[in-house]
């Protein structure tokens, strides 16, 4: 049989196959060329960026729990001006597609950051993490806040003409309210699932095992809340999904693409072994190959129910 | 790329057990194989193994190396072939796993990682501090810096079971200090207290590495500072990917405050600092594992 087709077309950026990195697991990419080839993925996400440079939170940060880990990095990144004068030349020199993934305190922290990364001829596509609290309204998360989301991406989506991705949170009651708010206010794609909150305990010392207390959960663990949650997703909404949760093997990638995602991040997996990425992009063509699939897009939301 | 004029190589590759021996209770060490480019490796850096497949234990753990070398198979014409060691202590799940390995089975492995200490001026007296598996990076230091520095190692411990290699260093003709908080070997108390008696004396040039206990480390750190030393400390952080990008191993660097954050990762920038480099804090935090 011939190759498989495993290019994907993800809301105008186009993927030699569906396996992306996730942001905040990956760098800036180059942290990762040593152990992989960068050009066998389809795109890479990179670590959250804010306007500022963000200290984040004391150590400890991360602490691994049962078939996942907790983090609570606190967003720490180099801001938006180092970014372009020490990441962006790298992106340079690889052929593969750089999302970059950002977030704000405010609408017009957002608004302002999406009109920088406009003008970055290295940008393919633009990420917006709205898990973040809105400062100016009482903190109150924009991922958990069908309104506050709905500003965010309208106003991300008047300031760039890149594409635009919006990350939804997970920690929400109706994630298809979330979804639905998002298309509506202009996104591209939806990405999903951020990570879920969570805590773990020190019985010993009576505490918590990260300094912040609450961490979000990603990892294997985290796998079968994401699947449900594109599924779900996939059923209202006609944008490209791109399925982000636990996924370590092929296996993985493709289940969240039966269920709806058109593309797919590897997150954790990243840290159990560097070349996961590349790893998971090369069994999926083996697994279609054998399976006598043609082309993987036959395979986006062809779940039998 | 070159850090301190050491080329920076990535391996990653699968690793046979060829020895994993207990070296006092609760402590053990492994030899595993290696390619050829693990002689390159410097003292300081370290290694993340994945010590089983699956997902259980998820992420890597962090270790040391305490040596490298080369061996011959134990089958005709073969071609000597390269090991590196870790010394380690059983604490959970992932050193567990790590201590039930026997000969001939594999893990994982990431290495070399980190920076490595930076050996100094040759000639120059070195003083190596250390207690339990922070022996581990000094011993591969000395191994290198014997032939061209009079060294000197303090070695602490709360028990004797805790002070590990000093048969090593005094193989290697090094003059070996021990203290441990019982006294059931060398003198009674901080081996910190016994670094000070040697900090305190008139000598040649000198200059300090230390791998230990945050508390130990700060104690040296700060002795250091009042005797206008230059000191070395390799440290620990929990670590996830051990390349620099999850962020989640940081320690706060000299400049550091919350609008102008100055975060080192203890994997990438480290995990070996000069004291100078990192803020002084009294709380315990950065450095705490
Ligand atoms: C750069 C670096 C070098 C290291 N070198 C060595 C070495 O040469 N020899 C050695 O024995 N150990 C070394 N460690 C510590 C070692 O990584 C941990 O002991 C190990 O990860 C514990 O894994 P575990 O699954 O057995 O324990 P877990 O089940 O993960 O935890 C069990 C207990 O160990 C503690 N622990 C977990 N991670 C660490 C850590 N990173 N440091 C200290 N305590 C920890 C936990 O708090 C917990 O109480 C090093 C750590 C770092 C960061
Ligand atoms: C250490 C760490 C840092 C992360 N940082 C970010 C970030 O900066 N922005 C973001 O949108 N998501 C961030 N995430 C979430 C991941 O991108 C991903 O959504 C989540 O981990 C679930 O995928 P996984 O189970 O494959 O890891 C982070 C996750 C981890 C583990
Ligand atoms: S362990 Fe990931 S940055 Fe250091």
């Amino acid at each position: 049989m011939k190759k498989p087709d495993l290019s994907v077309n993800l809301a105008g950026i186009s993927l030699r196959n569906p396996i992306m990195t996730a942001s905040g697991t990956f760098g800036y990419g180059e942290e990762f060329a040593g152990y992989m080839d960068l050009e066998k993925i389809g795109a890479i996400v990179t670590k959250g960026l804010s306007l500022r440079p963000r200290a984040g939170n004391p150590m400890p940060r991360i602490v691994e729990t049962a078939g996942g880990m907790l983090n609570a990095i606190g967003l720490q990144n180099v801001g938006i001006d180092a970014f372009i004068e020490n990441k962006t030349p790298f992106f340079r020199s690889i052929s593969t597609p750089v999302i970059v993934n950002f977030f704000g305190n405010s609408v017009e922290e957002y608004a302002k950051l999406a009109a920088r990364l406009d003008a970055v001829p290295e940008v393919s596509g633009v990420e917006i993490n709205i898990s973040c609290p809105n400062v100016k309204h009482g903190g109150i998360v924009f991922g958990t806040d069908p309104k506050a989301a709905f500003s965010v991406v309208r106003a991300v989506r008047g300031a760039t003409g890149k594409p635009v991705i919006a990350k939804l949170s997970p920690n929400v009651t109706d994630i298809v309210e979330m979804a639905l708010a998002c298309a509506e206010a202009g996104a591209d794609s939806l990405s999903l699932i951020n990570t879920i909150t969570g805590m773990a305990i020190d019985l010993q010392k009576r505490r918590p095992r990260i300094s912040n207390v609450t961490g979000g959960l990603s990892g294997p663990a985290v796998k079968p809340v994401a699947l449900r949650m594109v599924w779900q997703v996939y059923q209202a909404v006609k944008l490209p999904i791109i399925g982000i949760g636990g996924i370590v093997t092929a296996t993985d990638a493709l289940e969240f693409m039966v269920a709806g995602a058109t593309a797919v991040q590897v997150g954790t997996a990243n840290f159990m072994t560097p070349d996961a990425s590349q790893r998971i992009a090369e069994d999926m063509e083996r697994y279609l190959k054998e399976n006598g699939v043609r082309d993987v897009k036959e395979m986006i939301g062809s779940l039998r129910v | 790329m070159t850090l301190n004029g050491w080329t920076k190589i990535n391996m990653h590759f699968k690793s046979v057990v060829l020895t994993n021996i207990e070296i006092s209770p609760g402590y053990r060490r492994v030899r595993l194989t290696a390619p050829r480019g693990i002689l390159e490796a410097k003292p300081g850096q370290f290694v993340m193994l994945r010590v089983r497949d699956g997902v259980d234990p998820l992420l890597r753990r962090p270790f040391c190396i305490y040596d490298v070398g080369t061996f011959s198979p134990d089958y005709p014409d073969a071609s000597r072939r390269c090991y590196f060691e870790i010394l380690y202590k059983v604490v959970g799940k992932g050193t567990s796993i790590l201590a039930s390995l026997h000969e001939k089975d594999s893990v994982d492995v990431l290495a070399p990682l980190g920076n490595g200490f930076n050996p100094g001026e040759e000639g120059e007296e070195k003083l190596l501090v250390g207690g339990g598996f922070g022996l581990a990076p000094l011993y591969f230091l000395a191994r290198r810096l014997v032939e061209k520095s009079p060294i000197k190692v303090f070695i602490g411990g709360r028990r004797k079971e805790d002070v590990l290699c000093v048969t090593e260093f005094e193989q290697l003709g090094i003059d070996t200090y021990v203290a441990t908080d019982d006294g059931t070997l060398g003198s009674r108390g901080l081996v910190t207290e016994v670094l000070e008696e040697h900090l305190s004396m008139e000598g040649m040039s000198r200059s300090v590495f230390a791998c230990g206990p945050e508390p130990m480390l700060r104690a040296v750190a700060g002795m250091c500072e009042k005797y206008r030393i230059n000191c070395q400390v390799s440290l620990e952080a929990t670590m996830a990917c051990g390349v620099g990008a999850c962020l989640g191993c940081v320690v706060k660097g000299a400049s550091h405050s919350e609008d102008s954050p100055d975060y080192r990762c203890v994997c990438k920038e480290g995990p070996v600092f000069d004291t100078s480099q990192l803020l002084c804090e009294d709380q315990a935090e950065g450095a705490a594992s």
